[in-house]
């Protein structure tokens, strides 16, 4: 068995009583594309963000490539280094974008190279012009976030994360602050990475893109997985009633 | 010795022009000050360290909540019983700092919550620091909103030297003093210098509106 790139051991997440995640066990393979869905407030993005511990988790473990995030019996100063080394091998896409403003599209791109990877400034500008082109965006380098559309900004967002080389991408509901004709040109993005063997999870509603793209769909409620299953088999025959409610919901009204 | 006398004015040219050097230096002085403690006592206001973010509030509280006046006198009267002996000028300085600072502290430490937390997040997920983030991301977005009331607070810091006249130091208001003394005449005297008050804050506003501008136009809003 290779080690799995993501590895999470009872992870539980609370807010003051508020128990969101109870108990979550899950492991990602590289080069697995793992579509998670569930209803609002059942805890997909509480569960992406303590993935890369933007959320501290209230127990449990987080693995990256066999590395856990918290380590033990270090100081605090020690402990920050590492969380910040093993962010920068986590890429995150927000639902919305939280491009930074101030920079342009190719300064937003090589943010992480020269902050994090302190990259030369001529080399970072290469790396981020080349990876914008790779996807459509050659032509909008030199513009700020507020003059792009929704679907250019979630693009360059995604590449803003992917330069960075990261080892599992988390997606929390890239798709669902865009107008309907946008989502497809963010969804291409994504299933490319897909195809050339990125390692993904995914939460979103696009249950077409969940079909063609995942290998497996984890459906969570109440903070918990109640199941996760290949997506033929998740679509066609889902095993607990909570699932089958939720499908019929989410497929009637797309 | 009726009417208002032009003349008057123009005689103590000199003397006036004097003292209004020596008010926009005490002003970009004790600004440049300002700005240094109110950007530490903001980040110690949202630091995760209890006891900084304690102490910055009892700073902030005992700045805000005493007359500007009683910190000019408690630092050059007060701090030599500590050992401290400042001359006039450098007490001033430091006074009116530590003052303003107070000020600027809340307009930073609003400027900085008022950027989207998400920024925050963005940042950090790409593996930058605490102090990157805050540097190369925040900050900048923070600049924007603080510039109005930040200009605001340089206005009240301008009018706020005016009371270095009571240690002696002599700027506008000191050197208007000194002229009645001389010529009886108060009204000459006061009204000269509180038109070159109102230039300097006219300056002031219309720079913070240039300022503004060119940071809106260097961060691609406009
Ligand atoms: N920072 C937070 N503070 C307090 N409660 C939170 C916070 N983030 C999420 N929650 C709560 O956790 C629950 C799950 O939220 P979330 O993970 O966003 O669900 P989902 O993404 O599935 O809609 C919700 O009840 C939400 O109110
Ligand atoms: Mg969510």
């Amino acid at each position: 068995m290779p080690e799995p790139v993501i590895r999470i051991k009872n992870l539980r997440k609370s807010f003051g009583d508020n128990e969101v995640l109870r108990g979550i066990n899950l492991e990602i393979e590289a080069g697995e594309t793992l579509v998670v869905i569930g209803p609002s407030g059942s805890g997909k993005s509480t569960l992406l963000r303590c993935t890369n511990y933007l959320e501290v988790p209230t127990s449990g473990s987080v693995e990256v490539d066999g590395v856990p995030f918290a380590l033990p019996n270090v100081s605090r100063r020690v402990q920050e280094r590492h969380l910040n080394k093993m962010r920068a091998q986590v890429g995150m896409v927000f639902q919305r974008f939280n491009l930074f403003p101030h920079k342009t599209a190719l300064a937003n791109v090589m943010e992480g190279l020269l902050a994090v990877r302190q990259m030369g400034r001529a080399e970072a500008e290469n790396r981020a012009t080349e990876m914008l082109e790779r996807v459509g965006l050659s032509d909008k380098l030199n513009a700020y976030p507020a003059q792009l559309s929704g679907g250019q900004q979630q693009r360059v967002a995604i590449t803003r994360a992917l330069v960075m080389e990261p080892k599992v991408m988390l997606f929390d509901e890239a798709t669902s602050a865009l107008d309907p004709e946008l989502i497809e040109e963010v969804l291409m993005v994504m299933r490319q990475l897909a195809n050339e063997g990125m390692t993904m999870i995914v939460v979103t509603h696009e249950m077409d893109f969940a079909r063609d793209v995942a290998r497996e769909v984890m459906f969570m409620d109440d903070g918990v997985i109640v199941e996760k299953a290949p997506p033929e088999e998740m679509f066609s025959s889902p095993k607990h009633e909570r699932t089958r409610s939720f499908l019929r919901k989410i497929l009637r009204s797309s | 010795m009726s009417g208002f006398d032009f003349d008057l004015i123009v005689e103590y040219l000199p003397d006036f022009w004097r003292g209004a050097k020596a008010t926009i230096f005490y002003s970009l002085t004790s600004l440049a000050l300002a700005v240094a403690i109110g950007m530490f006592m903001a980040l110690c206001r949202i630091s995760h360290v209890a006891l900084l973010r304690w102490l910055a509030r009892g700073y902030i509280d005992a700045i805000r909540g005493t007359p500007a006046l009683i910190q000019i006198f408690f630092v050059y009267f007060g701090m030599p019983a500590f050992g401290v002996n400042l001359s006039a000028p450098t007490a001033a300085v430091v006074a009116l700092g530590i003052n303003s600072g107070g000020y600027l502290a809340e307009i930073f430490r609003a400027g900085i919550m008022g950027v989207d937390r998400g920024q925050t997040e963005a940042g950090r997920s790409l593996g930058m620091s605490y102090g990157q983030t805050m540097w190369r991301i925040t900050l900048p977005q923070a600049a924007l909103l603080v510039v109005p009331p930040a200009a605001g607070e340089f206005t009240n810091l301008v009018k706020g030297t005016s009371l270095l006249s009571t240690i002696s130091v002599a700027e506008l208001t000191r050197v208007a003093q000194q002229i009645v003394g001389v010529t009886f005449r108060p009204i000459e005297a006061y009204v000269a210098i509180g038109v070159v008050y109102y230039c300097l804050n006219a300056v002031i506003a219309q720079g913070a509106v240039w300022l503004e501008r060119s940071l809106r136009r260097s961060q691609g809003l406009e």
